[in-house]
């Protein structure tokens, strides 16, 4: 017997899961018996970014709930599953399935439906709508035999499937019955603008178009016949013309609904039945439905606390629907009144027609206070004009220097975000305020990615990463706490700082950095990151006797130190790819000084246990046999993976080993701020991980997608696609650019998956700095790896070469010996350190070769 | 005991280490500049027969070596490790004679 409430949640979308988790979150779950039941096959996913979904082609990378969660918390989540009536007297719920499911509580969260205009011809085949996983599925199956694609509907969601058409390679076309774009944010002169962007990359737009019928084309599948005479061909059509609450089980059970559909919900998002409630886009709050994700989560979370007995008593009074967004790579924003339609508003706006930017702000009568704003083609204001509108912030005498560029270089108006309250929300998608972003920094969080991670805030949309980083900064400041960025106790200089030292004052040494910049002797922080710097800048033997005495443990040797002090060796085996007759070389090497031979994770062999003066006789054996250094031991350029490729796959699309080698020659031996990985796949299965790489190369059918800062280890973080369907030159250009920019601007030991988190602006800004070249600096980028590449040279073979440097490797300086403290144990057929107690016991020791 | 004579000065490198074999003690010589300081070999932390190859370093105006293993430094001076008090290392008399690095262990 329970006596526990049931909760029975009918949708299990985004605003059905964050019900759910503000429930658990709440720590009461243990008070209900929870079950979601879902029609789709999947379990919640981010709908928002579902046309991330064409990058990865993989669902899971869209799931909202987190592994074992239903299983933790003890709930029924089912899919494929459709809740068709609702007994209100009985308390129960019928599935499709035949399946009755009693309830307490009920919560409708299911949605909307993409509204399709009834016109004739509307249900022939290849039409679509784009809401769902299932239907991107389609429309990428379509357009395997489609030429050309058009999309009904100019709105932000028509625009997001008239980008995925794109990007599918077909003839784009975007119809539109409004006489502009994004009719419902933006104004007339931000329509023109953004319709001349979207024109610019190559999709047609046709405004003012009222589709009449759809027939069998001439060229195409389908014919478009419009109000005004003119006919327009197609292969594939989607559907974006707006959306319709789905309400059908609130009308079958008879509660209250909207003239034009939509729940009718009270401020605790009750309907007319007080154990149901209604939340996100099926419900009507004020006459109106809210169609974007903040508001139904606030819902969500205003219904969950209202079941958990209104401990915060929330309520849901409307919301902002303020949104900023980038379409086709096109900055768009657009704030409360965009239309200025307030009484007495007046309008400031600013056209840059070279630049193809459009603001315009909106102020009150007596230019107080912002009521609105469109940003076209650049919106990094986005976030301060929100909480000028926001919170009512009393407007700088003159607004118009809101959106003026500054003409002599000083920094905008902007707002100090000290002028906010502490309630001021500053992430709207997750509802995260100034005051919850301060306290996550008075409870130790000293970074963007640590208030990401512990608030959410900029997780989403990522529109107010900015606006967190300023707020974290003044934050801190204001605790006293001296954020400080130096290196070490000598050098009053942070990494960036330091490489720019070096670069420009042209440094060529650690003494002369030391003398000019820093004080006493030099730690194992500062020696290691001035080396690396050095070599980044003039690429020197690491081992001259000047920069030999700085370097990490492992450069200073050339090899992997292991616990027991003796070192692994790793030869280069370039994209993976190795001959036999080398194979073999290796293997003769290993045999004859007894070394334990493992498989690495990129892709070629590490040999382990030589000492220290091995290493030299090791090298000139695997030097003579062909190989080089494989730079194991250096925060550089480790491996790049390939997959087999064009050449022998039946699937492979390009020649992903041939092209491996060719990055991993181009990039070796590049000292970076720390170790770098690659991979190329021949095609978009996939096969070589490099998702999970700091640069991935996928093989499309037009040329690469290329992906940058991703990380598999500790703290795996996908790889985000940074260009579509380069040829080999861009995406070369591409990498050299990337590469020097992190090495100038990487914090020490910062792999780019963390320096991309904490880059201000995202893979937006990288986008700018490196295709756009915002900061004009890519000639000099491109340089500077040009030197790096032309000046490589295998530092082993260097080394061996001159008997000199091989005397460094001797065991000891007096005696022609090795430690015979080393010993080994034979384990499954080869060596392995002897523990301590294998030591004392003295029994089985094997002595090195 | 007396001095052994173990290299020349030009043997090792500024601001780096070397490995000594002394009867069966194994010795870390450090060059800082013209000085020399000897500590023993192995690095307590690991038992590896390390610290010559470690990074010297200035810790608050004190001269240490940082293991390569696990990286605790310990003062060239006495052998005090840095990290934790209850645990130093044997350090070593050391000078120049002319040109030659000479260590005398007492025991």
């Amino acid at each position: 017997m329970t006596d526990k409430q049931r909760l029975l949640i009918v949708g299990n979308g985004p605003v059905g899961h964050q019900f759910i988790e503000s429930i658990v979150e709440s720590g009461q779950s243990d008070q209900f018996d929870i079950t979601v039941i879902g029609e789709e096959p999947r379990h919640a996913y981010d709908r928002v970014h579902l046309t991330a979904w064409f990058e990865t082609r993989e669902a899971a990378s869209l799931n909202m709930v987190k592994e074992g969660f239903y299983q933790d918390n003890g709930i029924t989540a089912l899919s494929n599953e459709k809740v068709i009536t609702i007994d209100r007297d009985a308390k129960i719920a019928s599935t499709d399935k035949g399946q009755q499911y009693a309830y307490d509580k009920l919560i409708l969260s299911t949605g909307s439906f993409p509204f399709v205009p009834p016109v004739p011809g509307h249900d022939r085949k290849n039409c679509f709508v784009y809401r769902t996983i299932e239907d991107l599925e389609a429309i990428t199956a379509a357009a395997a035999n489609a030429k050309v694609g058009a999309v009904v509907g100019g709105g932000l969601l028509g625009l997001e499937a008239a980008k995925a058409i794109k990007d599918l390679g077909l003839k784009t076309h975007v119809i539109e019955f409004a006489p502009r774009l994004m009719a419902v944010q933006v104004d007339e002169g931000g329509g023109a603008l953004l319709r001349r962007k979207i024109e610019d990359l190559g999709v047609s737009v046709h405004t003012q178009k009222n589709t009449q019928q759809i027939i069998d084309g001439d060229e195409c599948v389908h014919k478009l016949q419009f109000a005004d005479g003119a006919e327009l061909e197609t292969d594939i059509l989607v559907f974006s013309a707006g959306i319709r609450p789905q309400d059908a089980l609130a009308r079958q059970c008879e509660l209250d609904v909207g003239e034009r559909g939509g729940i009718v919900i009270n401020d605790s998002c009750q309907t007319s039945d007080p154990a149901i409630y209604a939340i996100g886009e099926c419900a009507l709050w004020g006459g109106r439905i809210y169609g974007l994700i903040a508001p139904g989560w606030d819902m969500a979370r205003v219904a969950a606390d209202h079941v958990l007995g209104g401990i915060e008593q929330k309520t849901f009074t409307g919301a902002d629907m303020s949104t900023k967004l980038k379409l086709m790579g096109v900055d768009v924003a657009s704030i409360g009144d965009a239309h200025a339609t307030t009484a007495g508003a007046k309008c400031y706006t600013f056209i840059d027609e070279k630049a193809e930017v459009y603001k315009k702000i909106v102020v009150t009568n007596d230019g107080q206070h912002l009521l609105g704003a469109v940003l076209i083609g650049e919106a990094n204001d986005y976030g301060t004009l929100l909480q000028f509108a926001l919170n009512k912030i009393t407007l700088p005498e003159q607004p118009e220097g809101m959106i003026l560029p500054s003409l002599d270089g000083s920094a905008g108006v902007g707002l100090g975000v000290d002028a906010l309250p502490d309630v001021a929300q500053i992430c709207s998608c997750n509802n995260v305020s100034k005051g919850d972003l301060c306290a996550a920094v008075q409870g130790g969080a000293m970074t963007v990615g640590d208030l990401k991670a512990c608030t959410k805030a900029a997780t989403t949309c990522g529109g107010c990463t900015a606006l967190v980083g300023q707020v974290l900064n003044a934050e801190l400041t204001k605790m006293g706490v001296e954020v400080n960025t130096d290196l070490c106790e000598h050098f009053p200089y942070t990494r960036q700082e330091i490489y720019h030292l070096v670069r420009v004052g042209e440094i060529k040494s650690f003494d002369e950095l030391l003398e000019k910049h820093g004080s006493g002797h030099g730690c194992e922080i500062c020696k290691p990151t001035a080396a690396s710097i050095l070599a980044s800048c003039w690429n020197d033997y690491i081992l001259e006797p000047k920069h030999a005495s700085l370097q990490d443990t492992n450069d200073r040797f050339l090899a992997n130190m292991q616990k027991n002090g003796t070192y692994s060796v790793v030869p280069r085996m370039a994209g993976g790819e190795v001959t036999p007759d080398g194979l073999i070389a290796v293997g003769q090497v290993a045999k004859k000084y007894n070394l334990y031979t493992k498989i690495t994770g990129g892709q070629r062999v590490d040999l382990f246990g030589a000492t220290l003066d091995q290493l030299p006789r090791i090298w000139e054996e695997l030097i003579s046999a062909g190989f080089e250094s494989g730079h194991a031991y250096g925060k550089s350029l480790r491996t790049v993976k390939s997959c087999v490729g064009s050449t022998w796959c039946r699937y492979g699309v390009q020649d992903s080993v041939g092209k491996a080698i060719d990055l991993e020659n181009r990039y070796k031996g590049l000292r970076s701020p720390h170790k770098l990985k690659m991979a190329v796949s021949g095609c978009t299965r996939e096969c070589a991980e490099a998702q999970s790489k700091d640069v991935g190369v996928i093989a499309t059918e037009k040329g690469w997608n290329l992906y940058l800062c991703g990380n598999g280890g500790m703290k795996p973080r996908h790889a985000d696609l940074f260009a579509s369907d380069i040829d080999t030159d861009t995406m070369i250009k591409y990498i050299d650019r990337f590469l020097m920019f992190y090495v100038r601007t990487a914090d020490r030991l910062q792999r780019t998956s963390v320096w991309m988190e904490n880059l201000e602006g995202g893979l937006n800004y990288l986008r700018k700095v490196i295709i756009d070249d915002s900061l004009g600096i890519c000639a000099d980028l491109e340089a500077e790896m040009e030197h790096v590449v032309d000046t490589y040279q295998c530092e082993w073979k260097t080394t061996v070469e001159n008997p000199e440097k091989v005397k460094q490797f001797r065991s000891f300086v007096n005696a022609d010996k090795s430690d015979k403290e080393i010993v080994f144990i034979q384990e499954r057929g080869q060596i392995r350190p002897a523990s301590e107690a294998e030591k004392i016991a003295d029994t089985d020791l094997i002595a090195v070769a | 005991m007396s001095w052994t004579t173990i290299c020349k000065l030009d043997d090792i490198l500024p601001n780096t280490g070397v490995a000594a074999l002394i009867d069966e003690t194994q010795v870390a010589i450090f060059r800082v500049n013209d000085a020399i300081y000897a500590l023993a070999n192995k690095d307590p932390f690991s038992n590896a027969n390390v610290l010559s190859r470690g990074i010297v370093c200035s810790i608050q105006g004190t001269l240490v070596v940082a293991s390569p293993i696990y990286k605790q430094h310990f003062s060239l001076e006495a052998g005090k490790c840095l990290e934790d008090d209850s645990v130093s290392i044997a350090s070593y008399e050391a000078r120049t004679e002319g040109d030659s690095v000479q260590i005398r262990i007492s025991h």
